[in-house]
């Protein structure tokens, strides 16, 4: 039976919840419509919300100089990279655990989550100083290492619950038919593994993009992604509100837009499981 | 059934995973483990020496710590109170019926995607200013003085800043626990009358209660290392006034370059998390149980 639910409760709610969703994505809307501001109109006072020289010279001005599209670059090798990496030495772990389990299944999970829970600035002195004796510091390969390592531990976890829903049953059934264990893998597994693995992808390319620690510490110009180019907009000369807003909007779009289709990932792949 | 020859091909497929996440948490942390037992400064190579347990004495009482302690306890603190309460009360107005649930909860969520740099400086600028930012001009209008967030209230902004970055997060985990609440259960209340107050505090709270539990652990482990908003916004100033115990950290090595005493506070720093990660770890384990 349906609950009857009073036309009232329904306008109050309707209005509560977009005002409520309005004010907390304001900032968002607001560096949006302010980068398409001339730099006079985002200073003025009172604001301008709709009613401005709408122009798109911020976009322009950002890549032209400061080279926008080489850190955006980076991200993307950055995030990619070391979500690559994980991938190929999370899914065997993640593999072995979910479908051949031992008594040590359980402690191995847990410790691996336990390595996730170190502060990052616990180790920053020697990982520094490791990197700049390797000549690492503000390079991709340093970063893509830093950042996969520092991921590993969430993606075999989320890669691990994933495959765990995958039914024992069809693996007998496949054996049953005279599969080897190639065909299993190929035919029968992959096929039901593939969405696990794209979920964990996309969790982990967002938060690599917006990993901003290590990212700091550790690139300047080179290997710089968009975390590091956009904090070089906090020097007081460098404060220029309308282009500041621009390189932002450029830097968070694709990640806001792929975040929307993570939800519910992001509270699986977050709270290791243990809400679903 | 597992076989002997199964379980061999499991070892060495789960290999490469452990070895390597116990080298990275292994080497690097038994290296500053070591330093922090060394007079080390960067600007004078070669003359480290072995001074046992002194950086920690420098360190813990230096009144630099004392006040990045408190910053660190506050920042958390109040972070997780505002994204909690907050949380809570978001979620339950999500799940009423919303016109277009889809698009507000959209809305709600975006401020976690948008990078830590990112939201500091937009927060600072645009929002935070004290002439030209948007809650100068709304106070304007309220006839109330503009607040300089960041020369008044400097500890309250990053406060603010990281509230509004963790409180999707929040929401989101909360709004997903509320929707496995019984339906039978509500319909229940609902015919006995129950009011809303007490059907909130007797039912549906307790059914909160893990996941509230599970938001305050994962939200703790993060918020213990916030950084980048503090770097872009502060610089952990005015005074220490935004120095969080990362940030004390951080500028003790790679600002005054003594590796010795930063060593020594990167200790602490997971000291401190490993209190918040034990329980973590067990809560996550019992659920792996069930």
């Amino acid at each position: 039976m349906a609950r009857r639910i009073s036309t009232t409760h329904r306008v109050t709610a309707t209005a509560a919840g977009w005002l409520v969703g309005f004010l907390i994505f304001f900032p968002i809307l607001w560096m949006v419509l302010t980068s398409f501001k001339t730099e006079l109109d985002a200073f003025s006072t009172p604001p301008q919300f709709l009613f401005f020289h709408w122009t798109t010279e911020n976009y322009a001005i950002v890549q032209e100089r400061s080279n926008y599209l080489h850190h955006a670059m980076n991200s993307i090798i950055l995030a990619f990279g070391s979500t690559a990496v994980a991938l190929v030495v999370a899914i065997p772990a993640a593999w072995s655990m979910a479908f051949a389990p031992t008594k040590r299944t359980r402690d191995t999970l847990l410790w691996m989550l336990s390595t996730k829970m170190m502060p990052p600035v616990g180790v920053l002195v020697p990982i520094y100083l490791l990197f700049r004796d390797g000549g690492l510091l503000d390079t991709h390969i340093g970063l893509i290492m830093v950042e996969f390592l520092a991921n590993l531990p969430i993606v075999v976890w989320m890669l691990y619950t994933y495959f765990k829903e995958i039914p024992k049953d069809i693996l007998e059934a496949a054996r049953m038919d005279g599969a080897t264990i190639g065909k299993e893998l190929i035919f029968v597994l992959a096929p039901m593994a593939v969405p696990g693995i794209a979920s964990t992808v996309l969790l982990n390319v967002i938060l690599a993009w917006n990993e901003a620690f290590w990212t700091l510490n550790l690139t300047t110009v080179d290997a710089a992604p968009l975390t590091t180019f956009i904090a070089s907009y906090s020097s007081p000369e460098g404060l220029f509100w309308a282009k500041l807003s621009a390189a932002s909007t450029l830097a968070i779009a694709p990640i806001l837009v792929l975040g929307w289709f993570s939800q519910k990932q992001l509270v699986r792949g977050l709270t290791f499981g243990a809400v679903k | 059934m597992a076989t002997q020859q199964t379980r061999t091909l499991g070892r060495v497929l789960l290999a490469p995973s452990v070895i390597l996440l116990f080298l990275w948490m292994i080497v690097p942390l038994g290296m500053t483990i070591w330093f922090s037992l060394l007079r080390y400064n960067l600007l004078d190579p070669g003359t480290e020496s072995f001074v046992g347990l002194l950086n920690y004495q420098y360190f813990l009482t230096d009144p630099a710590f004392f006040a990045a302690l408190a910053n660190t306890l506050i920042l958390v603190g109040s972070v997780l109170a505002i994204t909690v309460i907050g949380g809570i009360l978001i979620a339950l107005l999500m799940d009423q019926p919303i016109f277009g649930r889809g698009i507000v909860r959209l809305m709600v969520i975006a401020p976690f995607f948008v990078m830590p740099t990112v939201s500091a400086l937009v927060w600072k600028n645009l929002l935070m200013h004290p002439v030209s930012g948007l809650f100068a001009w709304v106070a304007g209008l309220l006839g109330l003085p503009a607040i300089d967030w960041f020369t008044n209230w400097p500890l309250l902004s990053i406060i603010l800043i990281v509230a509004w970055q963790w409180l999707p997060f929040a929401t989101l985990i909360l709004l997903t626990a509320l929707q496995s609440f019984d339906e039978e259960q509500k319909e229940a209340a609902e015919m006995d009358g129950t009011p809303a107050i007490s059907f909130f505090f007797l039912l549906v709270l307790p059914h909160l209660a893990r996941a509230i539990t599970v938001v305050i652990l994962i939200e703790t482990i993060f918020l213990l290392s916030v950084f980048a908003e503090i770097l872009v916004t502060t610089g952990g100033g005015p005074g220490l006034a935004t120095t969080n115990i990362a940030f004390l950290v951080y500028a003790q090595a790679l600002l005054q370059y003594d590796v010795g005493g930063a060593s020594a506070g990167g200790i602490v720093a997971v000291v401190l998390a490993n209190i918040v990660a034990i329980f973590l770890v067990r809560l996550v384990g019992k659920n792996l149980d069930a």
